[in-house]
């Protein structure tokens, strides 16, 4: 009797022990491929900064023989390039990329001021490339909130809450500018 | 929309998939089997139905999204000529995390654009070049990412799959009532009382099954759209953009001469004006546009800039 009792109990433990470690399996795979994603939203933003500052030595140098009164916007986009690509650490390389967005802002305004330009084709192809190039940055990084806030929420949920950090998984943060610049982006419009 | 909720809506999506399978799969059945009783047996009816299904599902899967592309008239897009479009799919490409779709253009100066495919690594978008010359930059982006949820929902494969699984239908009873029309059906069948009850419980199976088929299409696929529009405009973060080019495509004059009955569910909007008009409302596989765009404009997406341009 006791026999039987114990054997009963001892099949309700293994079949437990089975389903948690199916559930920490199935967990941890999920978590792992959320974590990856995460990497990955994380390097495309780093592709298309870097896609940015490709960019720029061409246009400055389309430009620059029309707008020979405007050196100083010139100027300030080509050192706001050297400064973010030399830039060390995440938050002055945010901070970098920050200031070269801004120039960037004013140079396009100047263009406006320049008929040959806005009707210069190798102008408005840059500027497409470029234009498309601050949506890329700014939609890799709302992609990478967004995944971010994916993984946290699950992360912060029950059940998976009880072992993600025996697991080893860690809430993330937002990417942040901090800066009223980056909400509002480059509008060119030469249409 | 929170993400979380559109999730959700995903999800229940899928449900609403497979309900959707089951049922066009028993319609399948019953006409095959009604069919087959009048004419002899009635499980070679369902097996010879199913039969055709499966063929057709099968030649659908592997050539669908290019059979649709090639119906179409589309052709790739030009890396150097259509830039703007092959920037814009690329921007979405990263906003929704999805590998890029392959991009083709039709030739038509009617603004439409639909997405094709099997699944989000066997994707295509096409758009027609009157879209991209009468939208402006944002509202293309508004189009593109609206397509581009249709991929991440997998509404691609659902739409060409059901689309084909309803012409099956179409046909199989297409055929049915017109032997039964010009004389056919064993002698037997109509010689007795049992046999008299048959052909007509197989004429109205013939009659009922495809109309409910395609109402089953259309109100699955006005729910897809209004997913596609909310979390299109959840990718951008500027629903105004797509508000607005939906409010062009369905108020350009121009007719897309590529499109017909078999492709219009796939477009963003539908490009059979005239049935646009006459459709009940039951008929519709989208959703009439004035209620579209309300819906769009009513969202708040709170702390969200305006999307970039």
């Amino acid at each position: 009797m006791l026999g039987y009792g114990l054997g009963l109990l001892g099949l309700l433990f293994i079949g437990l022990i089975v389903v948690v470690a199916g559930w920490v399996i199935l967990t941890y795979n999920g978590l792992v491929t959320l974590r990856n994603q995460l990497e990955n939203a994380w390097s495309q933003i780093d592709v298309q900064l870097k896609r940015r500052y490709d960019l720029i030595p061409n246009l400055v140098e389309a430009v620059k023989d029309y707008m020979e009164y405007e050196q100083d916007v010139l100027t300030k986009v080509t050192e706001a390039r050297a400064q973010a690509v030399s830039a060390q650490g995440p938050a002055q390389q945010a901070q970098a990329d920050n200031m070269l967005t801004r120039a960037l802002r004013s140079l396009f305004a100047v263009v406006e001021n320049y008929p040959e330009l806005k009707a210069n084709e190798n102008v408005l192809k840059l500027q497409e490339e470029l234009t498309s190039t601050e949506n890329r940055i700014s939609f890799s990084r709302q992609f990478y909130n967004d995944t971010v806030m994916r993984f946290n929420t699950r992360l912060q949920t029950f059940p998976t809450n009880l072992i993600a950090g025996i697991l080893g998984f860690t809430a993330r943060e937002f990417f942040e500018t901090g800066e009223d610049a980056e909400r509002e982006p480059v509008k060119v419009d030469l249409r | 929309m929170e993400s979380r909720g559109l999730y959700g809506e995903i999800k229940a999506n899928r449900r609403r998939s497979w309900f959707l399978a089951a049922t066009i799969g028993l319609l399948l059945a019953l006409l095959g089997a009604t069919l087959g009783a009048v004419w002899g047996d009635p499980l070679t009816g369902l097996i010879t139905a199913w039969a055709v299904a499966v063929v057709f599902l099968t030649i659908t899967w592997y050539g669908g999204a290019q059979m649709t592309l090639a119906a179409s008239d589309a052709r790739p897009a030009d890396p150097e000529r259509d830039r703007m479009l092959i920037n814009i799919v690329d921007e979405m490409s990263l906003a929704s995390g999805l590998p890029r779709p392959d991009i083709f253009v039709i030739d038509d100066t009617a603004p439409n654009a639909f997405a094709t495919g099997r699944d989000p690594q066997h994707a295509a978008i096409a758009v027609t070049r009157g879209l991209y010359q009468k939208l402006d930059r944002d509202e293309l982006q508004g189009v593109i990412a609206h397509e581009l949820s249709h991929i991440r929902n997998h509404d691609i494969r659902y739409t060409t799959l059901v689309a084909v699984s309803v012409g099956a239908i179409a046909l199989l009873a297409d055929l049915a009532l017109r032997h039964m029309w010009w004389g056919g059906g064993p002698r037997r069948a109509r010689n007795t009382g049992a046999g008299a009850i048959m052909v007509v419980v197989a004429l109205l199976v013939a009659i009922l099954a495809p109309i409910s088929a395609r109402l089953l299409q259309a109100a699955v696929s006005r729910r897809r759209e209004t997913l596609a529009d909310l979390s299109g405009a959840e990718m951008t973060r500027y629903p105004e953009a797509l508000a607005r080019a939906l409010e062009k495509i369905a108020g350009d004059p121009e007719v897309l001469e590529v499109a017909n009955r078999a492709t219009a569910p796939l477009y963003i909007v539908d490009p059979i004006k005239e049935f646009e008009k006459r459709a009940r409302g039951l008929l519709r596989t989208h959703p009439p546009t004035e209620e579209r765009v309300a819906r769009l404009r009513s969202l708040v997406l709170p702390d969200r800039r305006p999307g970039p341009s």
